[in-house]
């Protein structure tokens, strides 16, 4: 008996509360939140980049919070895919959009190797300006050869709708849940990783590269590795970004800024855990469109909004500063003190 | 030392020959040879700095030697990485801990198990059949090593806010957990009280008595050397200058001089 009731108690090495966790988010966002927000604005300025951003964050954080190399370029990856996915539905015909998806995911991989490379000689900060590579040159890339643009000369093209078996989904709730699909199934895959024998490997080389070795694991192998399925992320997200987002292609949507802002995203949430991507997308979306608001009802307009941006940027540092000195595991570990503290009390 | 073992002391296993190594102009260890026994346990002393720890990193491969070979049951090891040499059989532990110190101590021994575990990044993403049954029957092993180590109580606690001894502990775990039937603990008791180091030298002799394993190992405390090893290798400025049993080793005059120094008049 006791034994069935812990075998009752854990599903693939998860927890009832984990499962539970997971349950509620699932019925929030797939039945809830349709269910209860109707203004289009909710869906394509705040669900839908948040849900794109949150996965190249969980990109950056495979790499970077999991197998501690410091990479810079998550917009270049998400440059890649975006346009890889424009080029197949524009060149091969029928290919559902899934599969496209995934190929787009898989040639920002590949670019992912490529640029991984030079972690197996630098490490810390050196490998953070080697990677800036990536960001340069795949954005580079696109804008000198015309073909990755169809030779369009306007310099916005218009992204194709997504079309899913024969169905085109466009409305913004619509295009909500086809993201809702993709990132829910990529964060699973994302988590078992973590939670299996390759989250392992990542974090082992994270914290002692020496010994992980002599434990036979590969550096090299690891860090591609990494490197591969965090460009993957970043493609798809990028496809995602674009084609339901930006709902246009411009190499310039992919700068270096986009890349700094996946950065803090993962610094703010919480370096190593999956869930700090979704935390810290959320903040530094949200946190903008909360001191607008602030501006805009509480000092009714007295501020300018240049001054409010400015804000913005002021207090992204300080909160980086301080979470770098108070609480390095970011905001995921702060939730997790408080849960802690709550469950101790009880 | 003539009790009955379970596994007697054979043949060489690891044969080191003519090791030099030289860091730019400083020699570390110089025309250095020795061979460890299978299942015995020998120790590795000398004053600091004499090359011990160098001597386990060219056999680790973490150094390459600039002359000199190492054979490993029989067969020269062309290419020596840590990665390799960890594939063929030998592991081990490190002077200053290089544990993985943010994942639990249980994960770290899980680490141990690298070598066990075979499914790759996609059967681990979608939980095939085969990861999870892989992941299940290791956590066992590791579960095992924990109980064995008496450390039970901690095994989810993240290793960085461990004792250190309890650290050390830790490391011996996770080589345990590689099962290599070749092992080199580099000081495992340094830095340990009396008790502790007392219940170290249990888990080696149980390790050693139990699995056969053999081991090779750095320490500083000469009743704990002499206890323990069934061989000492005395190395002074990078040069082995006696191998022997531990009672011959102790009355070498050379051994004596190099630990108590000695007057040049």
């Amino acid at each position: 008996m006791e034994q069935k009731v812990s075998n009752n108690n854990s599903f693939m090495g998860y927890t009832r509360s984990d499962l539970t966790n997971f349950l509620i988010a699932m019925i929030l966002s797939f039945v809830a939140i349709p269910l209860v927000v109707q203004t289009d604005y909710w869906y394509s300025s705040i669900l839908i980049p948040w849900l794109c951003l949150a996965l190249a964050a969980i990109g950056q954080q495979i790499v970077m919070g999991y197998a501690g190399q410091l990479a810079l370029g998550a917009a270049g990856f998400m440059a890649a895919g975006a346009f890889a996915c424009f080029n197949l539905i524009l060149r091969v015909p029928d290919i559902p959009f899934f599969v496209a998806l995934g190929l787009s995911g898989l040639v920002a991989a590949a670019f992912g190797i490529l640029f991984g490379l030079p972690s197996l000689r630098v490490r810390g900060i050196y490998l953070m300006v080697a990677t800036l590579a990536s960001q340069f040159f795949i954005v580079w890339m696109i804008d000198k050869f015309g073909w990755f643009k169809n030779y369009d000369t306007s310099g916005i093209i218009t992204a194709q709708d997504i079309v899913i078996l024969g169905k085109p989904f466009t409305s913004p709730l619509e295009m909500y849940l086809v993201i809702l699909v993709v990132v829910t199934v990529l964060t699973v895959l994302a988590v078992n990783m973590a939670r299996g024998s390759t989250g392992r490997n990542w974090m082992a080389v994270r914290d002692m590269d020496i010994a992980a070795e002599s434990m036979g694991i590969s550096l090299l192998k690891t860090k591609l590795q990494a490197f591969a399925i965090c460009a993957f992320y970043c493609g798809v997200a990028g496809a995602l970004f674009a084609f339901t987002y930006l709902k246009s292609l411009e190499p310039v949507a992919f700068d270096i800024k986009l890349s700094f802002k996946i950065l803090f995203m993962v610094i703010l949430g919480g370096l190593g855990t999956i869930s700090g991507a979704f935390i810290g997308a959320a903040f530094i979306l949200l946190f903008p469109v909360l001191l607008n608001s602030v501006g805009n009802n509480v000092f009714h307009g007295a501020i300018d909004a240049t001054i409010i941006s400015s804000i913005e940027q002021v207090v992204f540092g300080v909160l980086i500063i301080v979470f770098m000195i108070y609480e390095p595991l970011g905001m995921a570990k702060l939730w997790g003190n408080i849960k802690q503290r709550f469950s101790i009390n009880k | 030392m003539t009790i009955d073992r379970n596994f007697p002391i054979g043949e060489p296993v690891l044969e080191v020959k003519n090791i030099s190594l030289r860091f730019g102009g400083v020699k570390a260890i110089t025309d250095s040879s020795f061979s460890v026994l299978k299942h015995e346990i020998k120790a590795i002393i000398g004053p600091n700095g004499a090359g011990k720890s160098s001597l386990l990193n060219c056999i680790n491969g973490i150094y390459q030697p600039q002359e000199g070979s190492i054979a490993f049951k029989g067969k020269v090891l062309e290419k020596i990485t840590p990665n390799l040499i960890a594939q063929k059989g030998i592991s081990r532990t490190f002077q200053n801990l290089a544990l993985f110190k943010r994942m639990s101590v249980l994960d770290n021994i899980l680490v141990g198990r690298r070598l066990h575990m075979n499914s790759n990044f996609m059967q681990v993403a979608f939980q095939l059949p085969k990861a999870r049954a892989e992941e299940k029957e290791n956590l066992a092993k590791c579960e095992e090593i924990v109980d064995f180590l008496e450390i039970a109580d901690i095994k989810n606690t993240p290793v960085g806010k461990l004792p250190y001894g309890l650290q050390k502990k830790v490391e011996l775990g996770r080589a345990l957990a590689t099962e290599a039937d070749f092992l080199m603990l580099d000081e495992p008791m340094a830095g340990m009280n009396v008790e502790e180091k007392r219940e170290m030298c249990r888990f080696i002799l149980k390790v050693n008595d139990e699995l056969g394993t053999t081991m090779v190992l750095i320490e500083h405390d000469m009743g704990v050397v002499m206890d323990i090893s069934d061989n000492v290798v005395v190395l002074d400025y990078g040069k082995i200058i006696a191998d022997g049993p531990p009672d011959e080793v102790r009355a070498n005059q050379e051994v004596i001089d190099a630990y108590l120094g000695v007057s040049h008049d």
